[in-house]
Formats: C-alpha cells, sequence, structure tokens
C-alpha cells in the first residue's frame, strides 16, 4: 500500500505492507538515527517524536504514523549538536547507541516543561536505558543544557 | 600536561548524537540476503532428519543450511588469541544441539518475512535427550553432553569432556590445612553467583558482501575484529587474504562481544552466493543464543590469628559453563589471580575446582569475569571472619591487604589459562583508596548502622583489584603519520566499543607530538588498514593499546626531528620542536611548512611510524568500594543512597571518561547485587529472554555515585595510565551483602540480594531464636 509520511517537515511517499513497522520503514529510507534494540518498547533506541511527543517506532505501524508530525534526530540537528556538547562536556557519551533517541526526548522534554527537575528528567527519561553511562553524568549534562536553554 | 589528564569530550561523541551512520547496520547493503537460524526447543537433543523441502521452494528463499553443509572444523567463538585457552568444541552447525536456542540450521531469504515463512515450513526429527540443568549434578553424570571425538584442547586445560568437565585447575602455597589448624580464628562459607546477561543495546550485527577483488569484507560488531578474520578462516577454510573485518562504532559490549556470534553464517553466505548478507540478533536471541556470565559455587575457607594476621584462604570453586566451553578456564582462573593476591601476607593459599558443563546457554566473557564472583566471596568472607573475631572490619583490611612494592606469588603462578608473570605492585594505593573512602560515605557517623524506625541505614564496603592486560599474550599496535598541512593519522587495531578508546588513545598521541586533539585523526580496527590489535578485552587497551601508540608517537617525532635537522643542516641534538615549530639556532620552519616541504618540494617522503607493545607485566588498578544503604525492616526493600569508589587506575588519562568507565561499572555490578538474574525454567527455556523479564538498572535506581581517583603514577603504562574498564564491577555485591549484614545481622551469601531473600533470612534468623 501507499502512504505519506511527514518526516521532518517534508512529505515523503512511501511502498509499504500493512504490517510494516515505522522503524524498519525509516531505517530503509535511510534515517540511520533510528535504532533497534529489543524489539518490544522496553529499550527506547529505536524513539521517534509524534507531534513532539517521544514513541517507540520498533512497535508502531507506519500507517498509523500517517496525518503525524514524525520527527528523528536528523530533523533537530541544531539541538542535538548543542546537547551533544554538554554530554561531551560531561564525559556522558559512552557507546552512543542511545544518544540520538536521548536527543529527541530531551528536545520533547524541553517543549513540555521548560524548567524540568532532576527528577522530572528521571521520570521522563525513564523509557531510555543505558547500559554504559550509569545514568549520572547524563542528567548533570541535560540539566546543564536545560539549564542553559531557559 | 596539555591534553593527557584533561577533560576532553569524545571524539565522535557529537556525530554519534547527531545520528550519523556509525554502527554495523547502518553500513549493511540494502539487497543483503537475510540469514535467520532456527534455533533449538530442546535443551540437548540429537538431529534425527530436517526436511527443508517446502522451505526451499519459497519464492525468495535462497538457501537452507545444515551442519551437513559444513566440513566438520572443531574451533571456539571465545574470540582469543592463539593458540586458545578454551576447549574448540563447536562446529558451525552440528547433529547435536545443547540448550535451547541453539543453532539447529539457517535460512537465507531475500527478506525477514519470506525467512519467517520458511522457518515455519522445516521439519526437523529430533532424538530428544535427557539434559543436565543444575551444574552441581555435571561432573561424572551418565550424560555425557559432548559425546563426540573430533573436539580437543589446544593445550592442557584440564579438558574432560566425557566428564563434562571443560577445564579444570589446581594451585597452592603452602599446607591450607594446617595453616588453617593452627588459626585461632576460622570461617568457611559457600557462595553462589548467577548467571548475568550483557544487555548492551545493539544487538549482535554482522554483514557482509563480496568487494570488487573479489574478497569477503565483514562488518561486525565485534570487538576483536583481528581474531574473527582468524577465526573464521579457520573454520570455514578461507585464506585470511581473502577476509576483511571491519569494526565500525560499536553500541556496548561489556565482553559479550568478544567471541563470534552470526559471522561465520553470514561469511560462508556470501562468500558461497556472491551476494551480500546479514544478520541481527533479536533481543531474544541477544538473551537466549549468545551467551552470559559463568555462575559459580565458590567455598571459601579464611583462618586469622588472635592478632588479626590473615594466614590461610582456601577457596574451592565450581563453575557452570553451559553447552560450550569459551572462556571456560580463563574466568575461572582469574576468580584466583585477580582477587587472592589482595591478601598477600597470608602463609598458605590454594585454589582449586572444575569448571562444567550444563545444557544452558554458554557462558562466556563478561566485564570483570570471575572476579567478580571471587571478590563477592573473598570480600563477604572477610567480613564473616571479622564479625567472628570482632575485628573492625575497615582495620583487618589495611593490616593484611596488599601495599605498595609489595607482592603476591599468585602472580607468578596464576595467570590466564596459563602461568602468569611475577611482579611488584610499584604502584598500589589501596590505602589512600580506603581512608579517602571511609571519608567520603561518612563511615565513622554510620557503621555498623543507624536504626530509624521502620528503615535500618547501614554502610558496607569491599575492595578490589584487576588487571592491565594479559602480560606476554595481549599485543597492541599503531601507526602514525604525518600528513601534508601538519596533521596526524593515527591508526590502530584497538577496538572502540563505546568505552572511549579512540578518545583515549588520540590523547596519547597529541600529548607525545605536544599538539591538540583535532590534529589527530583516529582510524581503529580494520584489518586491512590498521595493524595488528587483540582488541577490547582484559582492560588491555589503555595500558597495551596505549603504550604502543605512545612508542609510535615518540618514534614519528624523533624521525621528524631527523628530518628538520636534514633541512636545517644541522645535527639532530641541536633541532627542538614545540608541536608546531622547529627550531635550531636562529633558523625556524612551521610544522605546516615543514610538512608541506616533505611531502611537495625536496626529499619527498612519507613520514610514518609503527610500534607494538606486549605488556612484561599487568599492573593492577585497585580500588575501594563503599555502598550506603536503607533497608525497609519489613519488606526487605533496599535504596542505594550512596555508592562512593575512590579508584587507583595511575594517571587518567582523560577523568571524565574514566569516570564514566566507573560509574557505569558500579551500576552493572549493582545490578547483578540486586536484580539481574538469567532465570531458566525446569526444562531449560530460559524465562528471562526479553528486557521486560530481565531487568537492567533503570535511571530510577540510581540516587548518587561518588567516584574519585586518587594520586598515582604507574611507571609502565603511557604517562602514568593503569587500566580502568573493569575494576569498578567487582566489589557491589560484596559491599552490598556486608552493609546488609551490618544493618539486620543475617548474611547473604547467594547473588541476586532480592528483599524475598532478606526477609526469608531474617526469618530463619528469628526462628533460631
Amino acid at each position: 500500500m501507499k502512504i505519506k509520511l511527514n518526516i521532518n517537515q517534508q512529505i515523503k511517499n512511501f511502498e509499504i505492507e500493512p504490517g510494516d513497522f515505522l522503524l524498519d520503514v525509516l531505517r530503509d529510507a535511510g534515517y540511520m538515527s533510528l535504532r533497534r534494540g529489543c524489539d518490544n518498547t522496553s529499550c527506547g533506541v529505536c524513539t521517534v517524536l509524534l507531534d513532539n511527543r517521544p514513541v517507540p517506532s520498533c512497535s508502531l505501524l507506519a500507517l498509523k504514523a500517517q496525518n503525524h508530525q514524525i520527527t528523528t534526530v536528523e530533523g533537530i540537528q541544531e539541538e542535538a549538536d548543542k546537547l551533544g556538547r554538554y554530554f561531551g562536556d560531561e564525559g556522558a557519551d559512552q557507546c552512543g547507541y542511545c544518544n540520538p533517541s536521548m536527543a529527541l526526548c530531551v528536545y520533547a522534554l524541553k517543549l513540555e516543561n521548560k524548567d524540568a527537575k532532576e527528577e522530572d528528567i528521571k521520570k521522563y527519561l525513564v523509557g531510555n536505558l543505558c547500559r554504559c553511562t550509569g545514568y549520572v553524568a547524563q542528567h548533570k549534562a541535560i540539566k546543564r543544557y536545560l539549564g542553559d536553554a531557559s | 600536561m596539555k591534553v593527557i589528564n584533561h577533560k576532553v569530550p569524545s571524539v565522535d561523541g557529537l556525530g554519534i548524537m547527531k545520528g550519523r551512520k556509525a554502527y554495523t547496520d547502518d553500513f549493511a547493503e540494502r539487497d543483503s540476503l537475510i540469514v535467520k537460524v532456527l534455533r533449538s526447543p530442546h535443551a540437548f537433543a540429537k538431529i534425527l532428519s530436517i526436511n527443508a523441502e517446502e522451505a526451499k521452494k519459497l519464492e525468495g528463499i535462497e538457501m537452507v543450511l545444515t551442519h551437513k553443509d559444513f566440513k566438520r572444523i572443531p574451533f571456539t567463538r571465545a574470540g582469543q588469541g592463539y593458540p586458545e585457552p578454551s576447549p574448540h568444541d563447536k562446529f558451525v552447525l552440528d547433529e547435536y544441539v545443547r540448550y535451547v536456542g541453539d543453532e539447529v540450521l539457517a535460512v537465507v531469504g531475500q527478506s525477514d518475512a519470506v525467512c519467517e515463512k520458511a522457518l515455519n515450513l522445516i521439519d526437523v526429527e529430533y532424538e530428544v535427550l535427557e539434559p543436565i540443568l543444575d551444574f552441581q549434578q555435571a561432573m561424572d553424570n551418565d550424560i555425557i553432553i559432548h559425546p563426540e571425538d573430533d573436539i580437543h584442547e589446544m593445550f592442557n586445560i584440564g579438558f574432560k569432556p566425557k566428564q563434562n568437565i571443560a577445564a579444570s585447575y589446581h594451585m597452592h602455597i603452602g599446607d591450607v590445612e594446617k595453616t588453617l589448624n593452627e588459626c585461632d580464628y576460622s570461617i568457611e562459607e559457600t557462595f553462589y553467583t548467577q548467571a548475568q546477561a550483557h544487555v548492551m543495546l545493539e544487538p549482535h550485527t554482522v554483514n557482509a558482501r563480496m568487494d570488487f577483488q573479489e574478497r569477503l569484507v565483514i562488518y561486525s560488531a565485534t570487538q576483536t575484529p583481528f581474531h574473527v578474520r582468524r577465526i573464521i578462516s579457520q573454520a570455514l577454510e578461507i585464506p585470511m587474504s581473502k577476509l576483511r573485518v571491519i569494526k565500525p562504532r560499536v553500541g556496548g559490549g561489556f565482553g559479550g562481544k568478544q567471541a563470534i556470534h552470526g559471522e561465520m553464517l553470514v561469511a560462508y553466505v556470501t562468500y558461497k552466493t556472491g551476494k551480500p548478507a546479514k544478520m541481527i540478533y533479536t533481543r531474544k536471541e541477544v538473551f537466549e543464543s549468545s551467551y552470559s556470565r559463568h555462575p559459580m559455587k565458590l567455598t571459601m575457607r579464611l583462618g586469622a590469628d588472635k592478632d588479626g594476621l590473615l594466614k590461610a584462604i582456601d577457596c574451592h570453586v565450581l563453575s557452570d559453563t553451559g553447552a560450550y566451553g569459551e572462556h571456560a578456564l580463563t574466568v575461572y582462573m582469574v576468580a584466583g589471580s585477580k582477587v587472592l593476591p589482595l591478601y598477600n601476607k597470608v602463609d598458605s593459599v590454594r585454589f582449586h575446582g572444575h569448571v562444567v558443563y550444563t545444557n544452558h546457554t554458554p557462558a562466556g566473557a563478561f566485564r570483570g569475569y570471575g572476579a567478580i564472583q571471587g571478590n563477592f566471596a573473598l570480600e563477604s568472607a572477610i567480613d564473616i571472619l571479622c564479625h567472628k573475631m570482632d575485628m573492625d572490619p575497615i582495620e583487618f583490611r589495611q593490616k593484611n591487604m596488599i601495599k605498595e612494592n609489595e607482592t603476591s606469588p599468585i602472580f607468578k603462578i596464576m595467570g590466564e589459562g596459563t602461568e602468569g608473570t611475577a611482579m611488584m605492585m610499584e604502584t598500589c594505593k589501596l590505602e589512600e583508596c580506603v581512608s579517602r573512602g571511609k571519608d567520603l560515605i561518612h563511615w565513622d557517623d554510620i557503621y555498623p548502622a543507624k536504626d530509624k524506625g521502620d528503615k535500618i541505614r547501614s554502610v558496607g564496603m569491599a575492595i578490589a583489584m584487576q588487571g592491565s592486560g594479559i602480560p606476554l599474550i595481549d599485543m597492541g599496535s599503531a601507526t602514525i603519520k604525518l600528513n601534508d598541512d601538519g596533521f596526524y593519522n593515527l591508526m590502530v587495531g584497538a577496538t572502540e566499543i563505546g568505552q572511549g578508546s579512540d578518545t583515549v588513545l588520540t590523547q596519547i598521541a597529541a600529548e607525545v607530538l605536544m599538539t591538540d586533539v583535532d590534529h589527530v585523526i583516529i582510524y581503529s580496527s580494520d584489518t586491512d588498514l590498521t595493524p595488528f590489535d587483540v582488541g577490547a578485552y582484559a582492560s588491555s587497551t589503555t595500558f597495551v593499546s596505549g603504550n604502543a601508540v605512545y612508542k609510535a608517537a615518540h618514534a614519528l617525532k624523533t624521525t621528524m626531528l631527523q628530518e628538520a635537522a636534514r633541512i636545517f643542516d644541522v645535527k639532530v641534538e641541536e633541532v627542538s620542536f614545540d608541536g608546531k615549530t622547529f627550531t635550531a639556532k636562529a633558523k625556524s620552519l612551521s610544522l605546516k611548512d615543514f610538512s608541506n616541504e616533505i611531502t611537495y618540494s625536496e626529499s619527498q617522503k612519507q613520514l610514518q611510524e609503527t610500534s607494538s607493545y606486549v605488556g612484561p607485566k599487568s599492573p593492577p588498578p585497585f580500588m575501594a568500594g563503599f555502598i550506603e544503604i536503607e533497608i525497609d525492616k519489613e519488606t526487605g526493600e533496599i535504596d542505594i543512597c550512596d555508592y562512593v569508589s575512590v579508584v587507583d587506575c595511575g594517571t587518567t588519562i582523560n577523568p571524565m571518561l574514566a569516570k564514566g568507565q566507573v560509574d557505569g561499572a558500579i551500576v552493572q555490578g549493582l545490578g547483578m547485587a540486586m536484580f539481574e538474574d538469567v532465570k531458566y525454567s525446569k526444562n531449560g527455556r530460559m524465562i528471562s529472554s526479553d528486557l521486560l523479564n530481565y531487568k537492567i538498572p533503570t535511571r530510577l535506581d540510581i540516587n548518587k555515585l561518588t567516584t574519585e581517583f586518587v594520586d598515582s603514577y604507574e611507571e609502565s603504562g603511557p604517562f602514568g595510565a593503569k587500566s580502568v574498564g573493569e575494576i569498578g564491577i567487582d566489589t557491589p555485591p560484596a559491599a552490598l551483602a556486608n552493609a546488609i549484614e551490618n544493618a539486620l545481622g543475617v548474611r547473604m551469601t547467594e547473588l541476586p540480594i532480592t528483599p524475598e531473600k532478606i526477609i526469608k533470612k531474617l526469618k530463619e534468623k528469628n526462628n533460631e531464636k
């Protein structure tokens, strides 16, 4: 079937099977920032924003993403660059497999809650697992990024 | 120093945050054939027949591979140097399946969907065999897990497959029974450690294609690209010169990617068909069909005299390697070699036991392997002994632990799979680690515990050591070249897997060449283009590969000075270089002009140097870990208030990345201490095979980590550095168990320490009264 998806404010045409998941459709189309981690929405590395809300794309049918605004890290390069510098400054990046999805979630959090505290950050990002960092450096980086942005 | 011991951001952090193509699957060919494995539903079975005719007829199915397609060449997937200290007990595909999830056959097709369809059309007839699922029943059982006669060890590792023994080992110094008999105090306790899953977020991923020179080019998410090339060549009989293994960015490894996973099947498919192929493990396959940590039973006996001197350590270990013997001996030996030397003043010590096969998912390398199991047993036993003697556990450790300029005879006797290497502790700041940690956790205010009504707050601690590479075995190399315009390329075989090695090695080169990290462009882990390195394991990269970079950069600097002397027409001793400009007497020449001149103008040549390093010793990093907890007396639930780590890893090349290594390892260790548990059903099927049933620490589990480094400078390390990748994982289990005893007076001897187990122990204790 043919569908149209609005990705990073560009309308694109896709030929898909009804059962195709958004993650596979987007990776096939070259959106490599989305990654597969767990297959059942429990790790967070496949996150996209749907109308600025984080959604795991591994279990979202591509056709259900029609008529929504999809955002990937390719669409928020400036914000990702900024957040990346805070991560670098705190030593918060290790393997980085979860980092683009984290950038999306932090961006969404910023849109929702201008003065998020550490507990808000933890709760908002709890679905984004990280096996490398122990989380503490990430929280420092995100707090500073949000603080300087507001 | 301008670059070393400075906060330098990761050289690749920004690009990765911005979602650039970086990981293995990002480089797969668009039209890759998909390789899917049919996995065993039985814990132990013999394949009697396979009917794949219907599957082969499906449009889009390229081939179905069974054990009949492969020549029987036993190998080990462990991903170690050659000859491996692991038994060659695995075939690409075999007529036996030895655990639920083992490979039965592979289908190769044009899409995931057609492969799934094909898998459903294949009939396999099995002779289902009775499995061994309890590792304490494995040795000398009537059931033999590896009955085949064509498997073998590469050298003596105590391999006795007919007894289900993958490896065995015995060492002793002095007469431990006699010493124990003479001790004023002695204790004995048995500890159990569980299987833990790595849960790196990037699943095992591999893809392959033939290039225009008709060579097989493999992209693999591996920690050991050079070993992968060698092992594929041996097992598939493909000439090594026809193989190129490229390791792109790896999304976490923790030892799980030291081993071979889908590489064999994908390499075979592409080599046979000429078509690109790929394989990505599902998360279920990562759990069920890769590796987990070796479960162990450790029986620890300690003896001390009335003055508080530890006199004897006797440690018996039974280790469960699962269906295949990857790392059977090495992990087991590290439970002694990187644990027992902590207390080097004993009169006698013994370490002995076996590693046995079972019909569970194989065990393999996992950060801190052996050390975390051994540390849990020894550091718990030390506290048990202190309680019995009514001695302060910190004072006891301070009296008995290894100190700077001391040694232990164990270093010479025990290595990793072979004999070890004698060494003095030229740096050992354990005393500073212990006293600083004691202050940071406010030990004296809390120890042993503070009753707060419903909850009780307590502290516990443990000390640990690790290694820095495998001495006289692990080799790392680096090539560095000067380009026109005055910047450098650094080519290393060392394997960045997210731990920051590309950044740390760049810093080392930049410091030697007196430049900044932006002028050193690193490229790592490509068997065609980078010099050899064993890969990322055994805490070797900063120390072993870092020393190779240090040597190569110095060699290049020397060559550059000689060339500058020739241009200036002076003696080389008269030339000085500050990283930007060469000067000799009144003459000066910028690096940029110098590099352009030797590239384009006069006596043109490429300046490039390659150096290798093999450690003559493996200087251990040390640490003291302190935990502060609050336990709910009624439910047994534990909140971790703080975890203090004070670490001696020599110079921290990059203090932020070093802290990241320790923080991450502490949290992984806390996961093992508190809840991570690979669980099986009664018939051997893994229950905890997804992230809903296998919990790893989330950001809500972690309140505070306090990580510090003591001043330390290891002469043999690059700019004084030792390793830091594994040491952090060792202390949490023992520190937690010790804190629980300090709070509640019960001794937890089985990991993970869950609230249910605590309550059970409390009830047992109350019933005894």
